[in-house]
């Protein structure tokens, strides 16, 4: 029997919380929204409590903060057009630089996992890529304006410099850089999802990523590679994505996020109808034709819609959750 | 070259408003105890908080020019953790009307501070009564946009002037 164990609701912002992120290390995480405020969470004894408020970066809801892989910094997207980036060089975080050229929304950002390179998205359409430049600067490496509607949330592969971008468009995008002319350029379109794609995670090795959608359905997408076994043809040598696996008649609403622990291969998605549900590939799954168990629904686990789903990093079990009535929330996954 | 000029004019004039919160959120409770008779009488509460919404461009309310009506109102399947599902459904005076989402808009927002339980909304634009009713339709039923939409000066006024009560 698999369980969601409620560790803790934690209770300070106000109206919707949007988004929740780890440290690297999984002994903090940071929280945003509505409220236009950050929290960071730390853990004493047993109990989390707001350790840090980060106030006065923004002017409008800060809708996602990614915590760069070095712990050092922290980026934060928000509906004012603009991107803050928050470091902690004079031992408490501050912001010391703003990135501004996306016309209005900024829905998501994230670091590359060298920590050198920053994607941000948003209500533009367009995706662009940052270069960590030198102390407080940042430059844009290029603007990505393939999406034909807004773009809702940006993630990197986790070990190579690979970009993928989900849209209202119903497309997953992803993106790498040409060698040849350093020229940023789409290189995969992942097409199946009839309805916005809210989020996507890629898992541990980055051969799978997974998708969520407002079609309630999540979708498992598989690379095929250069000199594939499985004999898949591909032009110029440039690797394509299939979905694999189309996981539906689970969800009720909306899936707003997903999230794949790196640890235990485990699924948990964010849903419109206030559940949690915990997803795991079967033991005779086909590599080719993946299968998934629901193996957890966590009734009533918000109020209200779940906005936003993460596992820790360190791979202890613990996932956090956030939704619309300033809940935060801290589970721990037992499965016997 | 790229542009670093920002568009998003962002003059905080205002002091910025209250975020309302909901003051009954158990969710355990079934809509007798909700205080409804039955799904019939939960339609009729939704259908008195639409019917007063004013026309944006109009000096008429939404029941006065039939852009809501009580059959457009149905009670569906409850999620699995019980909460009631709305959906409603509105008609547009022209099929090109340019203040739709306008409408839409002001539907989900008098809904959301009027009922004081959780509730799952879905709106949409009467079938066949709009000539881009799936953009609509799409548009009005993202959180995201809807947040982000109210938190637009401009929109936002507009909205309140729509819904504010009578008097």
């Amino acid at each position: 029997m698999a369980k969601l164990e409620l560790l803790q609701s934690l209770s300070g912002h106000k109206g919707i919380v949007w988004n929740v992120s780890w440290h690297p290390l999984g002994k903090i995480f940071a929280s945003c929204g509505e409220d236009k405020i950050i929290k960071l969470w730390g853990k004493e004894g047993e109990s989390w409590s707001t350790k840090t408020v980060l106030v006065d970066g923004h002017q409008r809801t800060i809708r996602e903060v990614s915590w760069s892989p070095c712990g050092n910094f922290i980026a934060s997207a928000s509906f004012d057009g603009t991107t803050a980036v928050w470091d902690k060089k004079s031992g408490q975080f501050e912001c010391n630089a703003t990135l501004e050229g996306h016309e209005n929304e900024v829905k998501s950002v994230a670091w590359s996992p060298s920590g050198q390179l920053l994607a941000t998205c948003g209500r533009d359409k367009s995706v662009w890529v940052w270069e960590v430049a030198g102390e407080d600067e940042y430059v844009c490496e290029a603007v990505l304006n393939v999406h034909n509607q807004d773009v809702k949330k940006v993630a990197w592969h986790p070990s190579s410099d690979i970009l993928a971008s989900a849209s209202y468009d119903n497309t997953v995008k992803m993106y790498k850089e040409d060698q040849s002319d350093n020229d940023w350029t789409c290189v995969a379109t992942l097409q199946s999802h009839e309805s916005t794609v809210w989020s996507l995670t890629f898992d541990k090795s980055g051969k799978r990523l997974a998708t969520c959608s407002d079609d309630r359905t999540v979708k498992i997408w598989q690379e095929f590679g250069p000199d594939n076994q499985e004999g898949v043809n591909l032009e110029d040598r440039e690797s394509i994505w299939k979905c694999v696996c189309t996981l539906s008649g689970y969800h009720t609403r909306c899936i707003y996020d997903i999230t794949w622990c790196t640890s235990t291969g485990l699924i948990a998605t964010a849903c419109g109808d206030d559940i949690i549900r915990v997803f795991k590939e079967t033991d005779d799954s086909d590599p080719n034709a993946p299968t998934f168990d629901l193996i957890h629904t966590k009734l009533n686990a918000h109020s209200q819609d779940v906005n936003c789903v993460k596992w820790n990093p360190s791979g202890n079990q613990e996932l956090v959750s956030c939704s619309d009535n300033g809940e935060v929330k801290i589970w721990k996954f037992t499965e016997q | 070259m790229i542009s670093f000029f920002s568009k998003l004019a962002l003059k905080n004039t205002e002091k910025p408003p209250e975020i309302v919160q909901s003051a009954y959120m158990d969710k355990s409770a079934s809509l007798q105890e909700l205080g409804y008779k039955d799904d019939n009488d939960l339609r009729e509460t939704i259908y008195d908080f639409l019917r007063t919404i004013r026309d944006p461009e109009k000096p008429s309310t939404l029941e006065d020019l039939k852009v809501v009506y009580e059959e457009g109102i149905f009670v569906k399947e409850p999620t699995e953790d019980k909460v009631p599902v709305l959906r409603v459904e509105y008609n547009p005076t022209v099929p090109h009307c340019s203040l739709a989402t306008l409408i839409g808009l002001c539907i989900r927002i008098k809904i959301q501070r009027s009922l004081h339980h959780p509730v799952k909304l879905d709106i949409y634009i009467k079938k066949g009564a709009h000539t881009t009713e799936d953009e609509i339709n799409k548009q009005i039923n993202d959180k995201e946009r809807i947040a982000a939409a109210m938190e637009n000066p401009n929109l936002r006024n507009l909205v309140e002037t729509c819904i504010a009560d009578e008097g």
